[in-house]
């Protein structure tokens, strides 16, 4: 097997052109897929039997509380590949999904709480899965602070993604929260054995807000990748073409 | 339409939550594309040499 294509991937110029290119195709993909998700959820899809219209915040709360694990995932691995073969590119890669993973936790966690007030009659539980995700907020608000507070780039790096990656240990217990433990949050509807406990006019829009969240991402980070590796390869010749454009 | 906009009396709850993710969705993409103009524009600075060093980080 060949490995050229793992070292073009390490090459920031090469990135750089990609990341230019796939942008719009991820970012136009994910308004049309979102679009199309919203007018599901929102119209579509039937009142559900016991919660009424009220379950509808499903498909913004789900959608974020995937972004929240996902995004951490992406970053924890970019960070090890970072650490492990001391790619530049991985811990840039690494670097621009912190902001992007702490905004949809927040999401998740604000969108939650609307649904537990008319739900479960709280705002706020110390329930497992509740504290966990809380957790995982901080767990990207330290990483940010961690790479703020470090002025030399690869010590940053090294510091923050050790962090990432020691942190990863928390998607497992937030995936697993409502599964070990007795929690108020209902366990998985959807990443499930067996089939989805959902009729497919409610499942449909959802798998389209999370297939375009995730597209979304995408295109997110690698928009702010190219920053990153501006910001970082300084003195390369190749930038002058890349900016000049 | 307006029915559609009460959620059958609950709309205090659903359309918080969906204002709240989608002006998340929105900013992410400003911030992202700012940061990145920003990027360039340091890298300009810095090629046409008009830029002490260590600025534009």
């Amino acid at each position: 097997m060949s490995w050229t294509w793992f070292h073009r991937l390490a090459s920031p110029p090469y990135i750089y052109g990609l990341a230019a290119r796939l942008t719009p195709w991820f970012g136009w993909a994910a308004a049309l897929l979102i679009l199309c998700g919203l007018y599901g959820g929102l119209v579509l899809a039937p009142p559900d039997y016991q919660q009424g219209n009220d379950f509808r915040i499903l498909y913004v709360h789900a959608p974020s509380a995937w972004m929240s694990l996902m995004v951490y995932t992406t970053m924890a691995v970019a960070a090890a590949v970072g650490l492990i073969w001391r790619m530049k590119v991985a811990h840039a890669a690494a670097a621009s999904c912190a902001a992007i993973g702490a905004s949809f936790t927040f999401a998740a966690l604000v969108t939650g709480s609307l649904w537990g007030a008319r739900m479960w009659g709280t705002w706020w539980e110390w329930d497992p899965r509740l504290t966990s995700e809380l957790i995982l907020l901080f767990l990207y608000l330290g990483y940010m602070g961690l790479r703020g507070a470090i002025e030399d780039i690869q010590r940053a790096d090294r510091a923050s993604g050790l962090l990432a990656v020691v942190g990863v240990v928390n998607v497992p217990i937030i995936h697993y929260s409502v599964v070990w433990w007795n929690s108020l949050h209902q366990a998985p509807s959807v990443m499930r054995f067996g089939k989805p406990a959902m009729p497919p006019a409610m499942l449909l829009p959802l798998l389209i807000m999370l297939a375009g969240f995730t597209l979304l991402f995408a295109a997110l980070l690698l928009v702010r990748l190219r920053g990153e590796i501006l910001n970082r390869e300084r003195t390369a010749s190749w930038i002058r073409a890349a900016v000049q454009a | 339409m307006r029915q559609f906009l009460e959620m059958g009396g609950y709309a205090a709850y659903v359309w918080p939550a969906y204002a709240v993710t989608l002006a998340i969705v929105g900013l992410n993409i400003i911030w992202a594309r700012s940061l990145l103009a920003q990027a360039r524009a340091a890298a300009r600075r810095r090629l046409s040499g008009q830029s002490a060093p260590g600025e534009g980080a």
